[in-house]
């Protein structure tokens, strides 16, 4: 009779990381329709060649690093990173700028800090600034709207043309025409002369209260987002303390509806990658501060930057900008957020402890 | 029952796997060939021989005996040979071999004269605890750490409350359900035993609520209670761990037992039901601990249920009343799956700690999947009942960071294991966190060291400085040193002359006499005195060393 030996315990939950980012990756799903839907096949195109870019990507540093391909692939986390990047991208963003992207987040954010668990920066987020900062004006021209006056939505065909140009050729449609526009987080910075009563007029980008076509968006994203919370994939701290602390600076600096308007809570909440940001990329747990505490601070100091930058700073939108810096401070976080063990008084960690007795023994030697 | 609950952070919901082994009531178990007594069944000194190989011995009559304040006797679970006194497996974590009494039963079980205490209202605690020392019992959730110790807190500590840990919040484990379901009646009267020793003002008897049958017979038998009680039965939501000893009192008093301090400094006492139950045996019927109920179940065997096993009983014999499926057979868990260790070999008998035997197969328990990175999810900090970060303390156990892993707290993981169950990463947290705790451990032991010799070096230059100092006085004074003798030695002989017998008797005496008025005698008695509460002092001190030090690892894993 050969017995294991094992160490306790010997019972293990159903929880799995490729099974939690598979669950995420599933959660986009309401966001993405409606994405599709607003600004035209782009961004389901964009979406899948992500995928395939960061599958290659993932498959060659794996290789270089020299480690087993299927147990890197199975944590699925090279295609979340790839799903958060593409819906973020410009739905008619040219290919190379989505394997640029793709390709700094994978390769340089992620494996060149250690691979999946080691790396300080949210991937997705890294890859998107890389992206807006080298290349802004690929990185600024959406397609309108569905719904907004002369918005033409393009078609499959045009997406796919205007993406890869070479199908473009194939099909004899070389240069598709295709109007953008700016997103009305960029038409609200500029259109700062216009009292809001101008900006909210039936038929311009702003839609009921955030944008047509961002506030569905931003619904969908919350949709995916709760059921994440339901199914205990992320915790409701980062989102809701983000969330929050958007709302309140936004009602605080609100300014009413003049044209010195900073903007309406909802116009922040649901505009942009606002909704994305709070239940899939700030949640990212690898990057975030991890005690309960320490997300609440986490999420907050999200909320905070996404305003200043999207109010006072040169950035329409200021997510990815916002999650980089508080990766910044995550460890710091930590650090000084521990949550108070059993039995332990508060701030009584051995940790404070140990510096404290450390002051006290070079005290007792300048008395002796 | 609406007692307010203060409950206790994170815990998880593992499937309970209970219902395998309640179909049966309590099995007897025919007596084996042969009994294998470990001379170490509990935490603290092993147990002293006081037979030799060759002798007869009858049924529950003393083989070994507590050797040493923190330590547990050993007793003849039936009538028989000592065959021998050998090393032998015992179930351990790690597969050791310990010093056992080997007993060949003559299977006429003939028992030594035994005498119980009808009414224990007119005894004193001090001597219900001497009985309950000497009837070897160990706490039986898991822990094993010798009862009398728990039950001897010092004269001055105020006990409010006794806990009963009738939670049995681990899986598959259904031995203190059965035991209250079916004896429910000696139950409470263990309590009222550990009520009667204690003079505490509350005994909470916690259950959780997947044991409506168990909780239905301990509030039927407090009903038939006629005498006046202060026994509460608290049904608690069931969540993983909420029987670990600190989690049941946070959840019932909202108290918190400091870091490194036992329950006793808090004023509350913790007992699992089992030994409860065995102090009613010893006390009421005066049959030391010979015999526990052990719940067998698993996959592999096909008659699971709760059995009342000898102990010494080899696990073996246990298994195959339960019609063990040798091909199933994969893993074999003593204790329940949470916190349970692994045997190598079923060869080990059963102890006082034995509250389950899980025979598994491989499907039930399949073998460990291979662990990916962790991604900081913090699904393993939001689940830590002791409120720590076991992902930072994984790291640092990787990285070998001791001192970081001891300032975050490392040392207040009771291994209940509910951070490795929900990681979504497989990653076996606690089994780095017990190798980090055993180099820490070490590391500690041999700074003490180091501590020591300091120590002994600093003493030494301070013994040298006393004694030149002695000197120098020695030398001064030795002018007037015969003077001061003369008139010692004078005062001596006059005193020697006022001194009667009686005097003398008396300082042998209680010191409870003041009706000499010899001064000599007033004198010895100061001495008698003085010595007697300076042994008191050091006694109790030594007690408050020993709960401290072993006290982190008698976590009731009921
Ligand atoms: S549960 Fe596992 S993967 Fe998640 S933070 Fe804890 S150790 Fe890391
Ligand atoms: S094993 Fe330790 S670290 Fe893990 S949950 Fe239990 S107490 Fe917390």
């Amino acid at each position: 009779m050969k017995l294991e030996k094992v160490t306790s315990p010997h019972l293990h939950g159903r929880s799995d990381t490729g099974h939690v980012m598979r669950l995420v990756i599933l959660a986009t799903l309401p966001g993405l329709v409606a994405l599709t839907w607003f600004f035209g096949w782009g961004v389901f195109i964009n979406l899948l060649w992500a995928w395939i870019v960061a599958l290659g990507f993932e498959t060659l540093v794996v290789k270089i690093r020299k480690r087993p391909l299927g147990y890197y692939i199975n944590d699925y986390s090279a295609l979340v990173t790839a799903t958060l990047l593409g819906l973020a991208l410009p739905p008619l963003a040219p290919w190379w700028l989505t394997v640029v992207g793709v390709g700094f987040a994978i390769v340089i954010a992620k494996h060149l800090y250690g691979g999946l668990g080691s790396n300080p920066f949210n991937p997705a987020a890294v890859g998107y600034v890389v992206l807006l900062i080298s290349f802004p004006a690929e990185m600024s021209s959406w397609v309108p709207a569905r719904g907004i006056e002369a918005a033409v939505t393009p078609g499959f065909i045009d997406s796919l043309s205007s993406i890869f140009p070479v199908f473009g050729n194939l099909l004899g449609q070389p240069n598709v025409d295709i109007i953008t526009q700016a997103t009305p987080l960029d038409l609200f910075k500029q259109k700062q002369g216009l009292t809001t009563a101008e900006i909210w007029q039936p038929g311009s980008a702003f839609g009921h209260f955030a944008g047509v076509g961002w506030e569905w968006v931003n619904l969908g994203f919350l949709v995916g987002g709760i059921f994440l919370l339901q199914r205990r994939i992320i915790y409701w701290h980062i989102p809701v303390s983000m969330l929050g602390t958007l709302l309140l600076m936004s009602l605080i600096f609100w300014g009413g509806s003049g044209s010195e308007s900073n903007g309406s809570p909802m116009f922040h909440l649901f505009s942009g990658a606002t909704m994305l940001c709070a239940f899939f990329i700030a949640t990212d747990p690898v990057t975030a501060a991890t005690s309960t505490r320490g997300r609440l601070m986490y999420g907050a100091g999200i909320g905070l930057i996404i305003y200043v930058i999207r109010v006072w700073g040169n950035y329409p939108d200021a997510v990815a900008f916002a999650v980089l810096l508080m990766n910044f401070c995550a460890p710091l976080i930590d650090q000084y957020v521990q949550p108070r063990t059993y039995g332990h008084s508060q701030g009584q960690n051995k940790g404070h402890k140990q510096n404290k007795s450390k002051n006290s023994t070079s005290d007792q030697s300048d008395d002796s | 029952m609406s007692r307010k609950l203060f409950s206790f952070p994170g815990g998880i919901h593992p499937p309970e796997n209970k219902l395998q082994s309640l179909s049966i009531p309590i099995q007897a178990v025919p007596l084996p060939s042969k009994l294998i007594l470990p001379l170490q069944q509990h935490i603290g000194a092993p147990a002293k021989t006081i037979i030799s190989a060759g002798e007869s011995v009858k049924k529950g009559q003393c083989l070994a005996e507590a050797q040493g304040f923190v330590s547990a006797a050993v007793h003849a679970p039936t009538s028989g040979t000592v065959v021998e006194i050998a090393d032998h497996e015992i179930p351990h974590a790690s597969g050791l071999t310990g010093l056992c009494i080997i007993l060949q039963p003559d299977q006429k079980d003939q028992w030594i004269e035994r005498q119980g205490i009808a009414d224990i209202r007119n005894i004193e605690p001090t001597e219900l605890v001497n009985i309950i020392r000497q009837s070897g019992i160990a706490g039986m959730g898991g822990a094993g750490f010798p009862t009398s110790v728990k039950l001897s807190p010092p004269a001055d500590a105020n006990i409010k409350t006794l806990i009963i840990n009738a939670v049995e919040c681990e899986p598959y484990i259904t031995s203190d359900d059965v035991l209250m379901r079916e004896r429910a009646a000696g139950v409470i009267q263990g309590v009222l035993i550990l009520t009667h020793i204690l003079q505490n003002q509350q005994s909470l008897v916690a259950i959780e609520d997947n044991k409506p049958d168990a909780i239905a017979a301990m509030q039927e038998a407090l009903a038939q209670l006629n005498e006046p009680h202060n026994i509460e039965i608290v049904v608690i939501p069931t969540r993983y761990p909420s029987g670990g000893e600190k989690q049941l009192i946070q959840n019932l008093t909202g108290i918190e037992v400091p870091a490194g301090k036992p329950p006793l400094h808090v004023g509350i006492v913790v007992q699992n039901t089992a030994t409860t139950y065995a102090i009613h045996r010893a006390i009421e019927h005066g049959e030391p601990l010979i015999s526990r109920i052990v719940t067998l179940t698993g996959n592999a065997l096909k008659q699971p249920g709760n059995y009342e096993a000898l102990l010494g009983t080899p696990i073996e014999h246990l298994l195959e009343q339960a019609q063990l499926d040798q091909h199933q057979l994969s893993r074999l868990i003593m204790g329940g799956p949470m916190m349970g260790f692994a045997l190598e070999s079923a060869n080990a008998p059963v102890v006082k700690t034995t509250n389950c035997l899980l025979a598994a197969n491989r499907e039930e328990y399949p073998e460990p999947e291979p662990a990916n990175p962790c991604i900081r999810c913090g699904a393993c900090a939001e689940v830590c009942p002791a409120s720590l970060l076991p992902q930072q303390l994984f790291w640092f156990s990787m990285g070998g960071e001791l001192d970081k892993a001891e300032q975050y707290n490392l040392a207040d993981c009771i291994e209940c294991g509910a951070c490795s169950y929900v990681c979504p990463s497989h990653i076996p947290l606690v089994q780095y966190y017990r190798a980090t705790k055993g180099e820490l451990a070490k590391r500690n032991a041999d700074l003490k060291q180091s501590d020591h010799a300091r120590d002994r070096f600093e003493f030494r230059e301070l013994r040298l400085a006393q004694e030149k100092a002695a000197k120098d006085a020695k030398r001064k004074a030795r002018a007037d040193a015969s003077a001061k003798a003369q008139a010692a030695k004078k005062a001596a002989a006059e005193l020697e002359a006022k001194n009667n017998p009686e005097g003398s008797g008396q300082s042998e005496g209680k010191g409870d006499s003041a009706a000499s008025d010899s001064d000599i005698v007033k004198a010895a008695l100061a001495r008698v005195e003085a010595k007697k509460k300076a042994q008191a002092e050091a006694a109790a001190s030594q007690t408050a060393t020993n709960e401290s030090t072993s006290q982190p690892e008698t976590q009731d894993r009921s």
